[in-house]
């Protein structure tokens, strides 16, 4: 009994291992690739590891494909991120708190909204929203892709909201007759309290400002203010054969949200499914 | 006293009414701003010949009566039908399939989540798209597999009726966070259930069709809508795998929106085509969500 008991476990792991190198495969083929030479990236007798390690694969892609190099696109998409970012949390857990624990006329009428705006595509709006930076002379500058950050983010709002009403309310009451007030609960009480939920928020937002690529193609033209998503797909359009580079560059670009993921996977884990489920 | 002149003093600011607008103004502002005014001035233009520069000139339902006309929109609703109805399913199951394989306790399962995770970390970016192109492409290692195993010239970016496949896998590949919510759907499943029905002599298919799927039937409606969402309107990935090709069998609505509007400058007509696809999108939703009162099941 014991022993077939083990076997199994011995076929579980191996299975969920292999299964698991095979959905990984495909960011394992760009690391490798980016440290082969060219001959041996595509063809029918490409080899899985590069016979000789190239590491030069990483200086010829980092000078671009134009004047500039990705130093200037990584700036940028820092720069976007962590503003977008910094703005996502802030003024998502705002608008949570106003519709989790704030009893306002139209509250109903606001959360309504927010859950309509969650599940609105984006690309519908792609184009009267386009004209309004257009109209308003902020196309060509990174205000569209970072202003609207600190406008609230339906998705983020909607899970700290479900976080907000997990915590007990005897909390405000408690605070209030120690003479807190509506603000001073929100910076005192929820804002610390928010803490897993928060850093659920800057892992997200953070990637998906990062991996943005409708955001930045519509407007930013340009390549001064490229990201970095922008500017791999100029290289890719411009030096078209020359996969290695083109490689090693990719593999940066991932860098910063694997290294996020590596210290706040604990967290993520848990705070995307406690929106989800709960409501 | 203090405490009483302060709430005198501040009685304005500290009404629920005020803290409350105060608070959700960024939602507000958002809402109005780039929200509802855009999709009011979308609705006006679908019924304007307008180009950026020009003032918009009001042509009555003559855009929405070209759609119909137009070979390129129609085809373009069509292949992304065909994109949702194959991917989302596929991308469901087969969350679904990795969540109940990582349900089992060991010291790993975090590892193991993380690991299935990576792919819908990065699912969307274009270091990604631009490997997907590659991967499939007619000299990458995909294609060579298949031609090993005998047909050779095989190609999927140059054939129109599979071209499709890649950017469904790509979909499908970022299973995660789908994985995620069904995972913690399914702890939540009481274990004696399925103790009493083993007791009744009910096989693992049997338990997983009576209790598994009927549970889990909210979270599926939740995963379903979702999806379907960012099913319909894929973009990143078609522009840059197949930028539509071959022959337009890419050619996915938002694309195809983005390109009447940016490059033909078409803004009218790209918002004509927004408005239509929305309206199709919300049918759907709305369909499936009439007829999910027959298929969802609530424990209380």
């Amino acid at each position: 009994m014991q022993k077939k008991r083990a076997v199994q476990n011995v076929i579980y792991h191996v299975f969920v291992i292999a299964f698991g190198l095979l959905m990984i495969y495909p960011v394992l083929w760009m690391i490798l690739s980016s440290f082969k030479m060219k001959s041996e990236i595509l063809g029918n007798n490409a080899p899985f590891l590069p016979s000789t390690w190239v590491f030069e694969n990483y200086p010829n892609g980092w000078k671009g494909s134009g004047s500039l190099t990705f130093a200037t696109y990584f700036k940028n998409s820092i720069i976007v991120s962590c503003l977008g970012t910094l703005g996502t949390v802030i003024s998502s857990a705002m608008v949570a708190y106003a519709l989790a624990r704030v009893k306002f006329r139209g509250r109903k009428f606001w959360f309504t909204a927010m859950i309509m705006t969650m599940l609105l595509p984006g690309q519908v709006l792609m184009i009267p929203q386009y004209i309004i930076w257009n109209r308003l002379g902020l196309v060509g500058t990174f205000v569209p892709l970072i202003l609207p950050k600190y406008l609230g983010w339906p998705f983020f709002i909607y899970m700290m909201m479900q976080f907000i009403r997990g915590l007990p309310k005897e909390l405000d009451e408690a605070a209030m007759i120690d003479g807190c007030n509506k603000y001073s609960i929100f910076t005192r009480i929820v804002l610390p309290l928010l803490g897993p939920s928060i850093i659920t928020t800057i892992v997200i937002s953070f990637y998906w400002i990062w991996d943005d690529y409708m955001g930045p193609l519509l407007y930013l033209s340009k390549p001064a203010l490229y990201t970095v998503s922008l500017a791999i797909k100029g290289f890719a359009d411009t030096q078209g054969t020359n996969f290695g580079p083109m490689f090693a560059m990719s593999s940066l670009s991932l860098i910063p949200v694997f290294l996020l993921f590596l210290f706040f996977n604990r967290y993520l884990m848990d705070g995307v499914t406690a929106g989800a489920v709960k409501g | 006293m203090q405490a009483a002149k302060q709430t005198r003093k501040g009685s304005f600011l500290h009404n629920d009414n005020v803290v409350g607008y105060i608070f959700a103004a960024p939602f507000i502002i958002s809402f109005l701003c780039l929200t509802l005014i855009p999709m009011a001035l979308s609705l006006y233009y679908s019924f304007c010949n307008y180009k950026i520069g020009a003032a918009p000139e009001w042509i009555g339902i003559q855009n929405f009566a070209n759609l119909l006309k137009d070979g390129t929109f129609t085809n373009s609703l069509l292949v992304t039908i065909q994109y949702v109805a194959i991917g989302v399913p596929l991308k469901l199951v087969f969350a679904l399939f990795v969540a109940m394989l990582l349900t089992r306790p060991t010291r790993v399962q975090g590892l193991y989540r993380a690991i299935y995770y990576i792919p819908s970390l990065i699912g969307g970016s274009v270091a990604v798209a631009l490997v997907w192109k590659q991967l499939f492409g007619s000299r990458g290692p995909v294609v060579s597999l298949i031609k090993a195993l005998g047909a050779t010239g095989f190609n999927f970016f140059g054939s129109t009726t599979w071209a499709f496949l890649p950017l469904v896998l790509c979909n499908a590949w970022q299973f995660g966070s789908s994985m995620l919510i069904f995972a913690s759907g399914l702890k939540q499943i009481s274990k004696e259930y399925y103790e009493a029905a083993e007791i009744d002599g009910a096989g693992a298919v049997k338990r997983f069709f009576s209790i598994t799927l009927p549970i889990l039937s909210p979270i599926i409606l939740f995963n379903l809508i979702m999806q379907l969402i960012s099913g319909f309107m894929t973009f990143t990935q078609a522009q840059i795998i197949t930028d539509g090709g071959p022959n337009y069998a890419t050619n996915y609505i938002a694309l195809n929106i983005f390109k009447e509007g940016f490059s033909f400058q078409h803004m009218g007509y790209a918002c004509a085509q927004s408005w239509v696809m929305l309206l199709i999108m919300a049918a759907v939703t709305g369909i499936i969500f009439k007829t999910s009162s027959h298929w969802t099941f609530y424990e209380n």
